[in-house]
C-alpha cells in the first residue's frame, strides 16, 4: 500500500464519499473550469466532486482556478494513459446571494 | 446537466459564468430578465448591444423614428445600408446578429401617457435613452407609478449624465422639478453631440442594468455621474429623494402622467435637447 492520500483538511482521501462525477474528456480551457463551476454550482457545500479530463492543461488549470473560487483541491490523480481525475470539496459558492 | 445550459450557451457566456458573484445561477438571471429601452438612438445603441450580447432574455424597444444619416456617426445599431429603415426593425435585426437567444420586441412608437404603461408593464427595467425631456418626464413618472427603477441618462456635445432611479429613492422631479422651457435648451441639431459620448454614456447604462439583475456591486443611486468628455473626467452628485418632491415626496401633487407637448402647447421638436 502507498502512503494515504490526505486531503488539505487532513481527511483520508478513501473515506471521501464523490457526490459527483463528471466526464469532461474531450473538452478543453476553460470549458472544462466553467462545466466544473457550473456543477459545483448545482451541489450542497461540503459535497465532492470528482471531474474526469483528458486535456493537459486542465489538469494544472482546474484545480487552480476551483481553489481561486474558494473550493478545496482533494486530489489530482492520474488514473491511466490519458485521464486524470480532480477531486474537488465544495466549499462556498461565491455566486451565491 | 450544467444548469440547463445548451453547449452553445456556455461557450457564449464562459467569460461572464465564472466572473464571482455571476455563475450560472446570475446568467440565468440574464437569460430570464426583460428591460424596455426607450429609444434606439445613440444612448440605446450601445445599451441594446451589450444587454443583447450578456444575453439578457427579453428586450423590448421603442422609438418612431426612421434611421438617417445623421444618425450614423454614433447609432451604432445602425448601419449604411438601414438609413431609411425603421429604427426598431433596424435594432432587431442588430441584435439577432449579436445574439439570436434575445427576444425582441418592437414598438415603432412615440412614448405618451397614453400608450407607456401598456408598453412598460411586464418589463423588469427601464432605460431612457431617448433625445427629449418630454419623454425623460413621462419615463420617469411613469417608472415612478409603476414601481419600476429607470436608468435615466441625457448627453450633449461632450458632456454626459445618468443616474438610476428607484421609485422611493429619488427620481428626475428631485433633482429638476420640472422640463426646462423650451427656449432654454440648444437643440440636438445645432449643439452637436460627440459620436463615442453616448457609446461611453450607454454602455455604463447596460451596466447599471446588468448590476440591478445580478443584485450585484452598488447601483447608481442618489447620485448624478457627470462625464466631461473633453476634461476626461467624471465626477458625482448626490441627488437624493426630496421630501418635498411632487411626484415622490411626502405629499405628492402629480399622480397621473402628463405629456408635456399637449401641456405646454409647444411641439415636440422644440424640446429636442439631449441625445439621440
Amino acid at each position: 500500500m502507498g502512503p494515504e492520500k490526505i486531503s488539505q483538511r487532513g481527511e483520508k482521501v478513501e473515506s471521501m464519499k464523490v457526490n459527483r462525477v463528471i466526464n469532461l474528456k474531450g473538452e478543453v480551457c476553460p470549458y472544462t473550469f466553467v462545466k466544473s463551476l457550473l456543477t459545483l454550482e448545482e451541489m450542497e457545500d461540503g459535497q465532492v466532486l470528482q471531474v474526469i479530463v483528458d486535456y493537459l492543461p486542465s489538469v494544472e488549470n482546474v484545480p487552480r482556478s476551483l481553489k481561486n473560487e474558494g473550493h478545496e483541491i482533494v486530489s489530482v490523480v492520474q488514473i491511466n494513459d490519458t485521464d486524470w481525475a480532480i477531486t474537488v470539496k465544495r466549499l462556498a459558492w461565491s455566486g451565491e446571494e | 446537466m450544467f444548469l440547463g445550459f445548451t453547449e452553445e450557451q456556455i461557450r457564449r457566456y464562459s467569460r461572464q459564468i465564472v466572473l464571482p458573484g455571476v455563475g450560472g445561477k446570475g446568467q440565468k438571471k440574464l437569460l430570464e430578465a426583460k428591460v424596455f429601452l426607450v429609444g434606439a438612438g445613440g444612448l440605446g445603441s450601445p445599451a441594446a448591444l451589450y444587454l443583447a450580447a450578456a444575453g439578457i432574455g427579453k428586450l423590448g424597444i421603442s422609438d418612431s423614428d426612421t434611421v438617417d444619416e445623421s444618425n450614423l456617426q454614433r447609432q451604432i445599431l445602425h448601419h449604411t445600408h438601414d438609413v431609411g429603415k425603421s429604427k426598431v426593425v433596424s435594432a432587431a435585426e442588430a441584435i439577432s446578429e449579436i445574439n439570436p437567444d434575445v427576444e425582441v420586441v418592437q414598438y415603432p412608437v412615440r412614448l405618451s401617457s397614453e400608450n407607456i404603461m401598456d408598453l412598460i408593464t411586464g418589463y423588469d427595467i427601464v432605460v431612457e435613452g431617448s433625445d427629449n425631456f418630454p419623454t425623460k418626464y413621462l419615463v420617469n413618472d411613469a417608472c415612478f407609478l409603476t414601481g419600476k427603477p429607470d436608468v435615466h441618462a441625457g448627453i450633449l456635445r461632450f458632456d454626459g449624465q445618468l443616474t438610476v432611479f428607484i421609485p422611493g429613492k429619488g427620481c428626475l422631479r428631485c433633482i429638476w422639478p420640472d422640463p426646462p422651457p423650451p427656449n432654454m435648451v440648444p437643440s440636438c441639431q445645432e449643439a452637436g453631440v460627440l459620436g463615442v459620448l453616448p457609446g461611453i454614456v450607454g454602455s455604463i447604462q447596460a451596466t447599471e442594468v446588468i448590476k440591478l439583475i445580478l443584485g450585484l456591486g452598488k447601483p447608481l443611486v442618489g447620485e448624478l455621474l457627470l462625464f466631461d468628455a473633453l476634461g476626461m473626467e467624471f465626477y458625482k452628485a448626490k441627488c437624493n429623494r426630496r421630501h418635498d418632491c411632487t411626484l415622490c415626496g411626502d405629499e405628492p401633487t402629480i399622480k397621473e402622467l402628463i405629456d408635456y407637448e399637449q401641456f405646454c402647447g409647444i411641439p415636440s421638436e422644440q424640446f429636442k435637447a439631449l441625445t439621440i
